[in-house]
């Protein structure tokens, strides 16, 4: 299989969580892919492929059409606003929800939120999800046979402050096997849904720690074909963050592009 | 002041699987009461390149409101049931079928009428941006965007009426294959 296949050409053996591939197949491509962008890239990719074959979900569910341009107007040019009726400030300290403390490593995760200029993004909704210390989501999906802890949910939710800063404390999530291709395992990761000063900027993400064994292998990490590109979304081990006898501390800052509606004002008031 | 982004942005991934106990809300698709006099149903079915129902798929709507009006106001986490906040959330369900209870959007600053949606699903490496007029709207005649897109594929942008409201169909792939939009400052 290349690159290049088509979906018509897709068998419904890898065009569905049928796990027939092994891993190494998988490899093989994500290689052949990352090699031929560096072979013919002329400027840096900064997002995901849609069409990313390795990542068989997505073969079928990709747009084969260019996106069409489209200039901003009307209710695109501002995002909703959220506010503290919204947001408990405790929703943002994932180790509280339930009676007991939660089993893993304690973890606080923090940066700021900006747009392409470096302006942070004040006030505005951050929402988390994640598995727990053992790889398990509290998800009717997840079948993988690791413990579900009682005294962690996994999803949290805080509003940056005037200077685009989030934080959460949380537990760091665990490893876990998916049905990709036969001895499929995502790297350990948080997912996070972000919204902008304006409605372009909307993105879900997910954030991963630093040296993860399971990057290479991860068709949805490869999928952003740059490398330095999914670096972004690698958090940084940072001691400051660190609290003395209570968590590891790590930071990882997003910057969200699309139209800022600020850019538009000189235009608009001439 | 500069047109383009000076820090490079961060990749978006997959909402993945697993966002089902964390993303949708309780009133997340409602915008409107339902028993509101005004209220309609905006629906539709999200498919992938066969044509099959999507099963894991997170759709958003933001709007103005009948007036036109974009909200500025808090609250649609939490709605108070009197406040129009213009954004709502919702999975699809087990059918790939999602459904808003809403108004009918009216025009802003004299611009077509329209409902801004995103897409997110399994399998979905990133988020889609797209719009869903209002049908048989005057401005649509008019309208910068839809004149610029393909007449065959233009239709792809406008909802159909129903019985209780309003129907939009995403076809992320293939026959139909919705007319995904992007913005100055995304790549691509
Ligand atoms: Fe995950």
């Amino acid at each position: 299989m290349t690159s290049t296949l088509t979906p018509a050409q897709a068998s419904p053996e890898t065009s569905s969580d049928a796990a027939a591939a092994s891993q190494q197949e998988i490899t093989g491509e994500i290689d052949a892919i990352s090699a031929e962008y560096a072979a013919t890239a002329t400027v840096p990719e900064t997002m995901p492929r849609l069409d990313y074959p390795p990542y068989r979900s997505s073969i079928l569910r990709h747009p084969t059409k260019d996106p069409h341009h489209a200039d901003p107007e009307t209710v695109e040019l501002f995002a909703p606003v959220f506010g503290h009726q919204d947001v408990d400030a405790l929703e943002a300290d994932l180790t509280i929800a339930h009676r007991g403390e939660p089993v893993g490593e304690r973890i606080i995760v923090t940066g700021r939120v900006l747009d392409g200029d470096g302006r942070p993004v004040a006030h505005q909704l951050v929402e988390i999800w994640q598995a727990n210390a053992a790889g398990r989501y509290i998800h009717k999906r997840d079948q993988h046979p690791a413990p579900i802890d009682p005294n962690f949910t996994g999803v949290g939710r805080c509003l940056t402050d005037a200077d685009g800063t989030y934080r959460f404390t949380t537990i760091k999530p665990g490893p876990y096997p998916w049905r990709n291709h036969f001895n499929a395992w995502r790297p350990a990761h948080i997912h996070f849904s972000l919204f902008g000063t304006d409605f372009t900027q909307r993105m879900i993400t997910q954030m991963y720690f630093p040296g993860d064994p399971l990057f290479a292998l991860d068709p949805i990490y490869q999928s952003i074909v740059d490398p330095r590109a999914r670096e972004r979304l690698v958090a940084a081990y940072d001691h400051d963050v660190t609290e003395h006898e209570w968590s590891t501390g790590y930071r990882w800052d997003v910057v969200l592009t699309g139209s800022q509606r600020t850019w538009m004002e000189p235009e608009t008031t001439a | 002041m500069t047109q383009s982004p000076t820090l490079p942005p961060t990749p978006g991934q997959t909402v993945g699987p697993f966002y089902g106990f964390a993303l949708p809300y309780a009133g997340g698709n409602e915008l409107v009461p339902p028993g509101r006099p005004d209220a309609i149903r905006l629906r539709g079915t999200v498919r992938d390149g066969r044509g099959d129902p999507v099963p894991d798929a997170l759709i958003e709507v933001w709007q103005a409101d009948e007036q036109g009006r974009i909200s500025r106001e808090p609250g649609s986490l939490q709605r108070d049931g009197f406040t129009f906040t213009g954004w709502g959330r919702t999975s699809v369900d087990r059918t790939g079928e999602y459904s808003f209870t809403t108004v009918v959007p009216g025009p802003t600053e004299g611009a077509a009428p329209f409902f801004a949606i995103t897409v997110f699903a399994r399998g979905l490496l990133n988020r889609l941006f797209t719009r869903a007029y209002v049908p048989d709207h005057p401005l649509l005649e008019s309208d910068r965007l839809l004149a610029s897109v393909p007449a065959d594929r233009r239709g792809s942008l406008v909802a159909r009426r129903d019985a209780t409201g309003l129907v939009f169909d995403i076809r992320l792939q293939g026959e139909g294959e919705t007319v995904f939009l992007s913005y100055p400052g995304h790549d691509g």
